[in-house]
């Protein structure tokens, strides 16, 4: 870095700081509280999400508001939709330290699975795609993911840019899969009725319930993320991501691992295909360019790779900034781009880096306690 | 006692160096036999043969009566050969409790699915590799450290760290390369008690140390690796005074060399 960079990343670091004093560590403050405490917010906060598309109906919230837009249209698509896809892509990159540039690939997977089995050639009712898109992109995960993973870095990288590229250009001259026409009338999601009462309807002009549906899919998703990380499976991905050659030496098949990392990312990516694709109705290979699969990877980073409270930030981020300021036009890119190049000069590890964390899980459980010397964290 | 390990004739040649060229040596179970030699001698050549991470030009290695030619690396670790590094390689983003509860679960078998609905399996492995973890750390002497990042902890700790990593995978085997490394003569000490600790758990050890008067006071055998080839092996006072080893390490004397 030259002398002025210096300098300013020296006063960003200094903002920072001070933006922390401010907030006094928020997050070893939330950290701090008790278990009832933290759920008890968490529920609070769950709620004022599901609610989120109600602002609609208010002038107050205007400030929220994209000019010209659809707010729960830009709610379920791209934020919501980004969210879940960076939560997989996480998987892949942040945790397992594998860098796939082509995740577009499995999100379109999912998508088209779902244009196929609805629309194109078959009418399966929609909700049965949610399992099937998820398996079908994880079986395209490991399918990509055998030959590929013995690769490392650069080449991994490298190969799965073309694969990404691969399925967009094999969707434009199938004409099976439609062709460059694209896929038209995918049935909306069903309506879904509980006890007589109707949950979510789907409307086509109101993404209320698509909203909901994807909120939902990502709290669940976020609480399994949040379970593997913790278990075996998690440290293995850690464990490889921070020294693949001793992780193999400590035990771990690390090729195996690799590939559960990648599957399962993959089929969350297809999930979130199925998700768009009920939406949005119409689906063409210039839906999934490879653009798609940087700017998931921008969520990824820019929120802080490993961390998933900043992955998620950081998709909404990704998804509402370029939303919000619409009224710039084509401008808007260039300084999305400024935005971005900035934040790796000032901030690489991202929005909220991941921290080294404690083994929160075991705290008075009393399993070990004994074996801890005294005054030993737990 | 009979073998534990055994090295038979092993060359390894990368392009036209060779590295190790026709080395034969046995480690008995039980004991703490030392590897030394100069630098650039094979030692952690040898390390890197035994786990699999080269394969061998010529020879095999015997563990247990069982030969480990073609084998995965993290097989031979399951198998029961495990191994700490010359310069140290943690999980460094990871705590020192999850570094080494990595290694508790060579033997374990939780799956993905089991693991994301904490089936009974998943939750009593965890238990297992929780205890075994804490017990490990304490028996270091770092069990204080549990939940700190890796890259943390002071250097001499990081050391302790990757031995109880080591002997999580619960080892037949255990290979130290340089332990020692950077450590005063207290902290030398105190590793020589800690390594004769480690094999009253019933492990064997192969030790691989520039530091003579520790190789001297905890190994029972030593073998001698010079250019790649094995010039000697046996108690530490006969290794002491081998002119052989001498030589390796000091060269020929002027007069000898003259001639």
């Amino acid at each position: 870095m030259s002398a002025w960079e210096d300098r300013l990343a020296e006063r960003a670091g200094g903002l920072t700081r001070q933006v922390r004093s401010r907030t006094g560590g928020l997050g070893d403050k939330w950290r701090g509280l008790p278990n009832e405490a933290r759920i008890g917010i968490g529920l609070l906060g769950v709620v004022l999400l599901y609610l989120l598309p109600y602002t609609a109906d208010y002038s107050f919230f205007g400030f929220l508001r994209p000019k010209n837009s659809d707010f729960v249209g830009v709610l379920f698509y791209p934020i919501a939709i980004y969210v879940l896809v960076a939560v997989g892509l996480n998987i892949v990159v942040g945790e397992t330290g594998l860098l796939d540039l082509g995740y577009v690939a499995f999100f379109a997977v999912g998508a088209y699975t779902t244009g196929i089995l609805t629309s194109l050639h078959a009418s399966v009712p929609w909700i049965l795609l949610l399992p099937i898109g998820l398996i079908v992109a994880l079986i395209a995960g490991v399918l990509l993911g055998t030959p590929t993973l013995r690769l490392r870095g650069d080449y991994l990288a490298i190969v799965t840019l073309g694969f990404g590229e691969m399925i967009r250009i094999t969707a434009n001259n199938v004409h099976w899969l439609g062709d460059a026409r694209g896929i038209s009338s995918i049935p909306k999601p069903p309506n879904i009725r509980l006890f007589g009462h109707t949950f979510l309807r789907f409307k086509r002009l109101d993404a209320t319930a698509d909203y909901r549906l994807a909120l939902t899919l990502i709290i669940i998703v976020v609480i399994a993320s949040r379970t593997l990380e913790r278990s075996r499976i998690g440290r293995y991905w850690t464990a490889i991501r921070e020294d693949e050659d001793a992780a193999e030496l400590m035990g771990v098949p690390t090729f195996q691992y690799k590939l559960w990392a990648f599957a399962t990312g993959a089929a969350l990516g297809g999930l979130s295909g199925v998700l768009y694709a009920g939406r949005v109705n119409f689906i063409s290979p210039d839906s999934f360019p490879l653009e798609l699969s940087i700017l998931f990877l921008a969520a990824v980073v820019l929120g802080g790779a490993g961390n998933l409270p900043g992955v998620i930030l950081g998709a909404v981020v990704v998804g509402y900034v370029p939303e919000r300021f619409r009224f710039l036009q084509e401008r808007r890119v260039m300084f999305f781009g400024i935005a971005l190049v900035l934040m790796m000069i000032f901030r690489p590890q991202g929005l909220l880096p991941r921290k080294v964390r404690g083994s929160r899980t075991y705290a008075g459980d009393g399993t070990a306690g004994s074996l801890s010397p005294p005054g030993a964290p737990t | 006692m009979s073998d534990l390990l055994r090295l038979e004739n092993l060359t390894m040649k990368f392009g036209g160096v060779t590295a190790l060229d026709d080395v034969s040596f046995a480690v008995r179970e039980g004991e703490i036999a030392g590897l030394i030699g100069p630098n650039g001698a094979g030692k952690t050549t040898v390390f890197n043969v035994i786990t699999g991470v080269y394969k061998p030009t010529l020879g095999a290695v015997m563990f247990d009566g069982v030969s480990l030619a073609g084998r995965k690396k993290f097989e031979i670790t399951r198998r029961g050969i495990a191994r700490t590094f010359q310069n140290i390689r943690l999980f460094s983003e990871m705590t020192a409790l999850e570094n080494v509860m990595v290694a508790a679960s060579a033997h374990h078998r939780t799956t993905l699915p089991e693991a994301l609905l904490r089936l009974p399996r998943a939750r009593r492995e965890e238990h297992d590799g929780y205890d075994r973890a804490m017990e490990l750390l304490n028996f270091m002497g770092i069990a204080g450290r549990a939940n700190q990042a890796a890259r943390n902890l002071p250097y001499g700790d990081q050391r302790r760290l990757e031995i109880a990593r080591a002997m999580a995978t619960t080892p037949k085997l255990l290979l130290l390369d340089e332990p020692a490394a950077g450590f005063n003569p207290a902290e030398k000490r105190a590793l020589a008690g800690l390594i004769r600790a480690i094999r009253d758990r019933g492990l064997t050890i192969l030790l691989i140390e520039h530091d003579m008067s520790l190789v001297m006071s905890v190994c029972e055998n030593i073998n001698v690796l010079d250019f790649g080839k094995r010039i000697a092996e046996g108690l530490p006072e006969e290794i002491r005074s081998d002119p052989k080893v001498i030589e390796a390490y000091l060269g020929a004397p002027a007069v000898e060399a003259g001639s």
